[in-house]
């Protein structure tokens, strides 16, 4: 869908400089657009290669298994006959704890598991939950975007937290509830 | 105050260092493994960069985006979400990388501080790519969408966008 979205762009802007008479500008573009690319890469890598270590550090200390102990009581909530069983709630707790520190590939394997355990319970309310909650991207810092802002010289990378801590929170707010509501409905 | 203020990146590390070594980690093994991470993480979105750039240069430097604006624009200001991020709410849910490197641009061009550059921000922060979430892990677990995880991660998205939008006015606009 991606490559669709690309191929209309080419394609719209090409009729577009047509009709407006921007040729001269479109078709120097491309070119100008990779070369932005190779330029920021560097600058992004940097950006990465620094907060990858100090999370590389946080979750050798251990982070991650006292995060898992905290959201225990949650997963119990969320998570009534998935919690039952005992692997899959370790799965669960992996899984959320790596979101919540931005290890997105060390969520998908455990997040994976407690796919796969939650569907052996036929628990399928809870599955969904289990969508929501891991594409609502619960983090507790924004490990990513700041490292973009740093990248481009922001003054205060990580001064959007709280604003993205309020925009996950609704929005995994949103989600949950759409999930309860169509529920009640008979499918 | 100040000081400690322009000094929070060494002091960051300082602190996750003496805490790893209190637990006995090798802090220099940990580091050198994290930042091998980081380059993994760029080589994983690099390609997408060099595909999704060009692809948004050219774009406005065609002229469309203009054309398109003035026709958009109400229904944007309804929303109260900046135009501009349009391109950057249609990735999202299917690209994380191609989402990455159109907010990218956007902070590049209108500045990493700035109102727009800001939204884009926190909407790349507080969302994920659900369609690529949901097939991993439904595939992986052989079962089949009932109906209801794609409508809610979506309407979660949708609601994620308009609360960045209107968390970042309120907070910097």
């Amino acid at each position: 869908m991606v490559s669709i979205a690309i191929f209309s762009i080419y394609l719209f802007s090409i009729l577009a400089s047509l009709l407006l008479g921007n040729t001269a500008s479109a078709g120097s573009a491309v070119l100008e657009g990779v070369h932005d690319a190779l330029r920021f890469a560097p600058e992004l890598a940097a950006a990465l290669c620094l907060w990858s270590a100090v999370t590389e550090l946080l979750e050798r200390s251990g982070i991650g298994a006292a995060l898992a102990r905290l959201l225990r009581q949650p997963l119990l909530r969320l998570f009534p006959r998935g919690a039952a069983d005992p692997g899959t709630l370790a799965a669960l707790s992996e899984n959320l704890s790596a979101n919540m520190l931005g290890l997105g590939n060390a969520a998908t394997p455990a997040g994976i598991r407690a796919t796969r355990g939650l569907a052996r319970l036929q628990a399928r309310t809870e599955l969904n939950t289990l969508v929501v909650l891991n594409t609502a991207s619960v983090q507790l810092l924004p490990t990513t975007a700041a490292s973009l802002r740093a990248s481009l010289g922001s003054a205060a990378p990580f001064d959007i937290t709280p604003a993205v801590w309020v925009s996950s929170i609704l929005s995994l707010l949103a989600g949950l509830s759409l999930i309860r509501l169509l529920n009640r409905t008979p499918s | 105050m100040r000081a400690l203020g322009q000094l929070t990146v060494p002091l960051l590390v300082l602190a996750a260092a003496l805490g790893a070594a209190v637990k006995g980690v090798d802090v220099f093994d940990a580091m050198s493994a994290g930042a091998k991470k980081g380059l993994l993480i760029l080589w994983g979105i690099l390609p997408s960069l060099l595909v999704v750039f060009p692809a948004i240069r050219l774009l406005r430097a065609s002229g469309l985006p203009e054309l398109l604006g003035t026709t958009l624009r109400p229904a944007f200001t309804l929303l109260g979400v900046p135009e501009e991020t349009g391109l950057l709410m249609l990735l999202r849910p299917l690209s994380g990388s191609g989402a990455l490197a159109a907010a990218a641009e956007l902070m590049q061009r209108h500045g990493p501080d700035s109102l727009i550059g800001r939204t884009a921000a926190v909407m790349l922060g507080s969302s994920e790519t659900s369609f690529y979430v949901i097939a991993v892990y439904f595939s992986a677990a052989g079962i089949r969408d009932d109906g209801r995880a794609l409508p809610a991660a979506l309407c979660a998205d949708l609601v994620c966008f308009l609360a960045s939008a209107w968390i970042c006015r309120v907070l910097w606009g």
